[in-house]
Order: structure tokens, then C-alpha cells, then sequence
């Protein structure tokens, strides 16, 4: 048995709370995707990555 | 928690009977715009000569909505006043008391910053920065400056609702050139036909708001004649995009329908009286309105068309 009664309120913040968890949760992915599109397609790789060191 | 703070706070709470839900908060971001937003901005971005990675192009349209409900929700902070008068946006999350009006500068505030930030990161910092302009066109140069003072409002406030093809186009492209710059045409040319007709049938929303439409200040039969000056513009404007690059038959069929209809709409609503439109209760202008929605949706979605058929040898002029 349930010490506290709930409250619609407490739905209500329950559904507020989970909106915002699935928001962060999809911003993880899209940055987590992002990273790997651009990785992947060489964005980030600099001019000369594929020369040999030089002393 | 404790058991004593957390019933404080389910007490304050619980004097707020109309405490926000998430969907209070998505409200503020205007759904109704933004779906508008997304699909001329995929337009946009679709109709680019330049091939954009899925999931890269996927972003820039998030972004570029989130951008949009951004401004969105800064326009419902900065407007709460008059929302409270107006019938159409008395139920809106900060007059009906669900979402304070801080809170909406908030999520605005934050919402935009996250938007230009990652829409400059996912594509190129030109297409952040027009995304930026944009914001700042509707929040401050439509919102707190002219929506107030001009009954050019609509014209000039159009702009900002117009940008998000360049916006889409400039996140392919990284460059700009004419033909984005016809869709934004387009929907600014639009514009104040489809609010003046809005303005026509909700009459006393404006007047009671105090908002200088041109319903209000320049009378209701001036209205109706701009109403059938910008179809006359915007249908020369439309059929003339059919022969650009973006433009090709199936667009030109498309754009020679509609514009006949809404130019017969126009005339229509330009002939009629005060007396006629209360008579059957603005059924001419609300059609209008109705189809005003159809005709940008049906243009941008020829657009569309002749960008997907070209890979085929089908689209465009050949």
C-alpha cells in the first residue's frame, strides 16, 4: 500500500520529467550521429593526415 | 526531499491548478508554424543542386524548426498582453495561466541559442547565422518593433516566416543564389493576402487588441483591394518561378491552377460588401484562407517534385 496518495499533480510532473528525459535522451543520439557521420565522412581529418611525419 | 519540502512544494504547486504539462511547454514552440517551417525548409534543402547526407540533412531541419518554435515561443512572452484580448489566442499556455511568461523567455532564450549553435555545427556557420538573423527578424523587428506600429506589419513581419527555404538551401549549399531566393518570394509575397483574410472574418480580434491592422486602420474595403493587389503580384510572381531553375512543367501545371482559383477568390472577396460578408457570416474569406493554406503547400510541394524527379531526367525544363 501506497504511503501517499497521488496526486494528479504528480502525474502531471511524471509526464513533464519524462518528456524531458526523452528529449536529452534524443539529443544524445543525434550528437552521438552527427559525430559519426562527420567522423566517417573525414570532416574532421587535417589537410596532410595521410603524409608521413616529417623530422 | 524531505517529506516537508516536498509537500510545500506540492501545496505552492497545487495553488497553480493549471500547472504545465510537457505538452504546455511544446506548445510554446507554435506546432502549427513549425510544421510549415519543416517543410519549406526541406524544400529548400531538398531543391539545393548539392546532394546532403540524410542524417546531416535530418539535422539542419530539426534545427531549423527548433529555430523557428524558438521565435515562436519569444513572440507568446513578448505578446502575453495581447494574447489574453484575442479569442484566437486566449488558450495559448501563457494567457490561460499554464506557462509563465518568464518561463517562455526562457525556453525561447534557450531554445534559439541551442538551435543557431547546432544547425552551424551539423552544416556550415552560414546557415547558423541566417538561422540567427532570422530569430532575431521575427522576435525583434516583427514582434517588439512593427506588429505594434505599422499596418505594414504583416508585409514586412512575412519576411521572417519566408526565410526558412534560404535557410535550407544556404545548410545544403553553404552558398547563395536566386532560386531560394524566389521560394522566400513566394511566401512573402503570401503573406498578407492569407492574414488579411484571416483579419477580415476575425474581426474584432485585432481591433480589440489593439493591433494597427490594416482592417483597422486603413478600413475593411482597402483591405479587400491590397487582398486583390498581392494575389495579382503573387500570381505573376508564381507562374514566373515556373520558368527558373527550380521551377518545370509540373510545377507550371500546378502554379496555373491555383492561381487562377486564388485570384478568382481574390476578385470574389474584392467585389463583395460588408453586408454580403455578414450576410453568409465571411464564407468567401474564410475559403480564401483555406485555400491560401493548400496553394503554399501545393507550390512548395511542386518544387519538391521537380527536385526529386531530376535525378531521372524528368524534372525542370530538361
Amino acid at each position: 500500500m501506497s504511503l501517499r496518495q497521488t496526486h494528479e499533480l504528480h502525474q502531471r510532473r511524471f509526464g513533464r520529467n519524462l518528456g524531458v528525459a526523452l528529449t536529452l535522451a534524443a539529443f544524445i543520439v543525434i550528437i552521438f550521429g552527427l559525430t559519426v557521420v562527420k567522423v566517417t565522412r573525414g570532416d574532421f581529418e587535417p589537410p596532410q593526415a595521410s603524409t608521413g611525419g616529417q623530422g | 526531499m524531505s517529506d516537508a519540502s516536498f509537500n510545500t512544494s506540492t501545496a505552492r504547486a497545487a495553488h497553480r491548478p493549471d500547472e504545465a504539462g510537457f505538452g504546455d511547454y511544446f506548445a510554446l514552440l507554435k506546432p502549427r508554424v513549425m510544421s510549415l517551417v519543416v517543410f519549406t525548409a526541406l524544400v529548400g534543402l531538398l531543391a539545393a543542386p548539392v546532394p546532403v547526407h540524410p542524417f546531416i540533412g535530418f539535422c539542419a531541419i530539426l534545427f531549423i524548426a527548433i529555430g523557428g518554435g524558438a521565435s515562436g515561443a519569444l513572440n507568446m512572452w513578448w505578446d502575453a498582453d495581447i494574447d489574453q484580448v484575442m479569442k484566437r489566442t486566449k488558450k495559448r499556455p501563457i494567457p490561460a495561466g499554464k506557462v509563465e511568461a518568464g518561463e517562455a523567455l526562457a525556453v525561447g532564450l534557450g531554445l534559439s541559442g541551442l538551435s543557431v549553435m547546432m544547425l552551424a555545427l551539423a552544416t556550415n556557420v552560414f546557415a547558423g547565422a541566417f538561422l540567427a538573423f532570422t530569430i532575431f527578424f521575427y522576435v525583434v523587428v516583427y514582434t517588439m518593433w512593427l506588429k505594434r506600429t505599422t499596418p505594414q506589419n504583416i508585409v514586412i513581419g512575412g519576411a521572417a516566416g519566408a526565410f526558412p527555404p534560404v535557410i535550407g538551401w544556404i545548410a545544403a549549399t553553404g552558398d547563395m543564389s536566386v532560386e531560394p531566393w524566389l521560394m522566400f518570394a513566394l511566401t512573402f509575397m503570401w503573406t498578407p493576402p492569407h492574414f488579411w483574410a484571416l483579419a477580415l472574418f476575425m474581426r474584432s480580434d485585432y481591433d480589440d487588441a489593439g493591433v494597427p491592422m490594416l482592417t483597422v486602420t486603413h478600413g475593411r474595403r482597402a483591405t479587400r483591394v491590397h487582398i486583390l493587389v498581392y494575389t495579382i503580384l503573387l500570381a505573376l510572381l508564381a507562374l514566373g518561378t515556373a520558368f527558373s531553375d527550380i521551377g518545370g512543367p509540373v510545377y507550371l501545371a500546378v502554379a496555373l491552377v491555383l492561381n487562377a482559383l486564388f485570384l478568382l477568390g481574390a476578385l470574389r472577396i474584392w467585389r463583395r460588401d460588408e453586408a454580403d460578408s455578414e450576410a453568409d457570416n465571411f464564407k468567401t474569406e474564410r475559403n480564401f484562407f483555406k485555400l491560401s493554406l493548400l496553394y503554399l503547400f501545393l507550390h512548395f510541394g511542386a518544387i519538391l517534385a521537380e527536385a526529386l524527379l531530376r535525378p531521372y531526367g524528368l524534372g525542370g525544363w530538361g
